[in-house]
């Protein structure tokens, strides 16, 4: 249990925490949200009286009615742009696109409109929403179930990009992105929904049974946005990282038995810079670990702004594991997802300098 | 050879059907050059359209997507039973508000052509449609406009300076300069920030008024577009979550013919009306004389208490037409007949009201010509007024960290070293 739990339970005045994995602290996040804020609205494809594809928003239609949990016609473009019409109203709505693979005929609204309502209006009006969507792969999902499209939204001023990678930051962060102002895209990595990956596919899934991070306090507790998590204290070596990448990459460094500095980061943007600077001084060592194609993906700010700041503390050139330039493969899933072998041999290039 | 003559078409004798296929281009009836003529256009008796209940099942309104709702005659009289029956004082602010949105506009294309600002786009000949609206709904109702609905802001008596500031992106401007001229928001009147994407206000205004309706409000939402921008994908995704949820919404499609250059044939207007858009929806649909600011704000009337009864939206097509070029960065000369808007069969809304007013016995040409008179030196003040805040590239602009500003509620590290990279340049540089 990191220090960041013990204060913000301590701040909550919590209940015990109890065992659940991500869909469940998704589903307590909104859960108690909506209790809180009467204006806190749910929406998307399934997501009200069958609770969504991936159960996430299971109960939550009987409890709090179809006015505040419904189901909407298969239009992306649509569910943001009446989100966005809700929002200016004064409602909260957390629309659900099921698949982040499916994000894109909602662009237009989350790029021209949701991101610039804030400039464009000087303040009038706002889009406070949080865009739910399962993302990344892992699961044979192939082209279209398996996508992480988070530089498309990195890249885009105006919205915050937000990536869970446990059930206890899951709840934390997305109760913070449904408080916050601004139009939040929170992408749920689905390869974790129900167990932590360490990258071995051919093993038996785990489940979050018995994981320090899978005990979540039943109440309201937040993680603030823009806040990185240090997943694994080290000197050799920063690895940043976030998503299903980060148990991975925990998984892989055991196993070689270097003393990496794991950084969650948690939230792209805003990002925990100070963070990031703070680890790569002390490690003089940066390795990049996403899932998401490798050109202009997150991974390339990162490198930048790792190589801007940190450059007389380098002791070997950035590195970046991600996906390859291709789109997501089903039958070869194992040779493009960035797993225990390529981040392995990254980590031996990097160490050997 | 035997499966083709089994289908029942007719070859060629080596396998290939007959005649062969052919793309259907759509053409205007008059490019630049040919006279403009609206003789195929089926324009209906002023009173020839019944009064349906505002409770009317979509499915009984289908002839009223093909007909044309009209209150004023061919000689200005106000006829059938979509007469609103307004009262006089009403009926002169109307025509005051249309006169004051065309001097505006004049005024603003001027102070364009004079280098005062980047850009404007008139409303000439579709003021009715803004006007008649307006004054149809409750103040507090949500408008969701187009690029082409100024006169909504002047109809809530918005502030003409105002405006004029945010077109010359001046100190003065609400909008601090970082929006195109025209592109007006306005909260207090109702006025939803303007984007220029199109039709990305139409499933905005129907998420507006769910969620009225979900938090049991009285207040409904109404949205325009151009027929051009019906052909974008979110004229169809609200459409459906309008009807799915009978959101209290006026979904309102402004025919001017034109979408820049593009007539409007290539929105699909040979095959249909836009009003008949509703059809499909289960929507109510009503197409409207858009010159005629008595049946547009009858139908407005109409739909608005059928939103409010919990009947569901109306999609209303103003059939109108666009008299100026699309934007002060356009030459309508380049693509269609200048006869056009002499030829209009529908005339001009300012002029319409006019003569109905004088028929009526309250106004006279006197009086009216007093009227621009006045107008025109109410705008020019106006422009004065705000020029005194300062003009497009003179300066007079909101301070340049403004602009890092309102990105996010709070400004993170990255734009805060951006703003502050940008000062330290300008300082070095001796600016």
């Amino acid at each position: 249990m990191n220090d960041m739990r013990m204060e913000t339970v301590a701040a909550g005045g919590q209940d015990e925490p109890v065992q659940m994995n991500m869909i469940q602290a998704i589903n307590s996040a909104l859960d108690v949200m909506m209790g809180r804020d009467p204006d806190v609205v749910v929406m998307g494809e399934d997501v009200g009286y069958f609770g969504g594809v991936f159960r996430a928003t299971a109960g939550l239609q009987q409890k709090y009615g179809k006015n505040r949990v419904f189901d909407t016609p298969i239009t992306e473009c649509g569910i943001i742009g009446v989100a966005v019409g809700m929002g200016a109203y004064g409602l909260r709505p957390v629309p659900e696109i099921q698949f982040a693979d499916y994000i894109y005929p909602a662009l237009d609204q989350l790029v021209s409109e949701a991101a610039r309502l804030r400039y464009r209006s000087a303040g009038e009006f706002i889009a406070p929403m949080t865009v739910r969507s399962p993302f990344g792969g892992g699961i044979f999902g192939g082209q279209t179930h398996s996508q992480s499209p988070e530089g498309i939204f990195t890249h885009v001023s105006g919205v915050k990009t937000v990536i869970p990678s446990t059930p206890y930051d899951a709840k934390g962060l997305l109760i913070a992105a449904i408080e916050d102002n601004d139009p939040t895209i929170f992408f749920e990595p689905k390869r974790i929904y129900n167990g932590p990956f360490d990258g071995h596919y051919d093993t038996p899934a785990k489940s979050w049974a018995g994981h320090a991070d899978a005990q979540v306090p039943q109440g309201y507790y937040r993680i603030d946005l823009g806040k990185a998590r240090i997943a694994r204290p080290g000197a050799a070596l920063t690895i940043l990282c976030y998503g299903t990448m980060v148990h991975v990459v925990e998984n892989t460094v055991a196993k070689l038995g270097i003393d990496a500095e794991i950084v969650d980061l948690r939230s792209l943007v805003p990002l925990d810079i100070d963070a990031i600077e703070a680890s790569v001084k002390k490690t003089g060592r940066c390795l990049i670990v996403h899932e998401a194609t490798r050109t202009s993906g997150f991974g390339a700010e990162l490198s930048a702004l790792v190589q801007e700041r940190c450059f007389y503390h380098l002791e070997a050139p950035i590195e970046r594991v991600t996906g390859f330039d291709t789109p997501y493969p089903h039958s070869l899933e194992w040779a493009y997802f960035p797993g225990p072998v390529r981040i392995r041999e990254a980590i031996n290039k990097i160490m050997k300098d | 050879m035997t499966d083709s003559i089994e289908s029942g078409a007719v070859t060629d004798g080596q396998g290939r059907n007959l005649p062969p296929l052919q793309l259907h281009v759509p053409e205007p009836p008059a490019r630049p050059g040919e006279s403009a003529d609206f003789t195929h256009f089926d324009i209906p008796a002023a009173d020839a359209a019944p009064r349906p209940d505002e409770a009317t099942h979509p499915s009984q309104m289908r002839d009223f997507a093909y007909g044309l709702v009209r209150v004023l005659d061919e000689d200005g009289h106000a006829v059938g039973a979509w007469d609103p029956k307004l009262p006089a004082d009403t009926l002169l602010r109307m025509l005051r508000y249309m006169a004051l949105t065309r001097a505006f506009d004049g005024r603003m294309f001027r102070a364009q052509r004079q280098g005062k600002t980047s850009f404007y786009m008139k409303s000439t000949g579709e003021e009715a449609v803004s006007i008649g609206a307006a004054l149809a709904l409750s103040r507090d109702d949500m408008c969701f406009p187009s690029y082409r609905q100024q006169g909504i802001l002047i109809a809530r008596d918005w502030s003409i300076v105002d405006m004029m500031n945010q077109i010359y992106s001046n100190k003065g401007d609400r909008m601090k300069g970082r929006q195109l001229p025209i592109m007006y928001s306005a909260r207090e009147a109702g006025f939803f920030s303007i984007s220029g994407n199109l039709t990305t206000q139409y499933p905005q205004a129907v998420g507006w008024a769910m969620a009225s309706a979900a938090k049991g409000d009285t207040r409904i939402a109404a949205t325009w577009c151009g027929e051009g921008s019906t052909a974008e994908g979110d004229f169809h995704s609200a459409c459906t979550f309008a009807s799915v949820y009978r959101a209290p919404v006026i979904m309102n499609v402004v025919n001017n013919q034109w979408a820049i250059s593009s007539f409007s044939g290539f929105a699909g207007a040979e095959a249909t009306t836009f009003a008949a858009r509703a059809i499909g929806y289960g929507i109510a649909g009503l197409r409207v004389d858009g010159n005629d600011v008595l049946a547009v704000y009858a139908a407005t009337r109409w739909a608005a208490d059928r939103a409010r009864a919990n009947g569901g939206p109306t999609l209303i097509e103003h059939f109108t037409y666009r008299v100026e070029g699309h934007s002060t960065s356009d030459d309508p000369t380049a693509y269609r007949s200048a006869e056009e808007s002499s030829q209009w069969p529908l005339g001009d809304p300012i002029a319409r009201l006019k003569q109905h007013c004088i028929n009526l016995g309250i106004w006279d040409e006197e009086r009216h010509a007093a009227m621009d008179q006045q107008l025109a030196e109410m705008v020019r003040d106006a422009a004065r007024e705000a020029e005194k805040n300062g003009i497009l590239g003179h300066g007079l602009h909101h301070p340049m960290e403004s602009m890092f500003q309102d990105v996010f509620e709070d400004m993170p590290w990255h734009l805060q070293e951006q703003q502050q990279q940008m000062l330290d340049e300008w300082k070095a540089a001796g600016l």
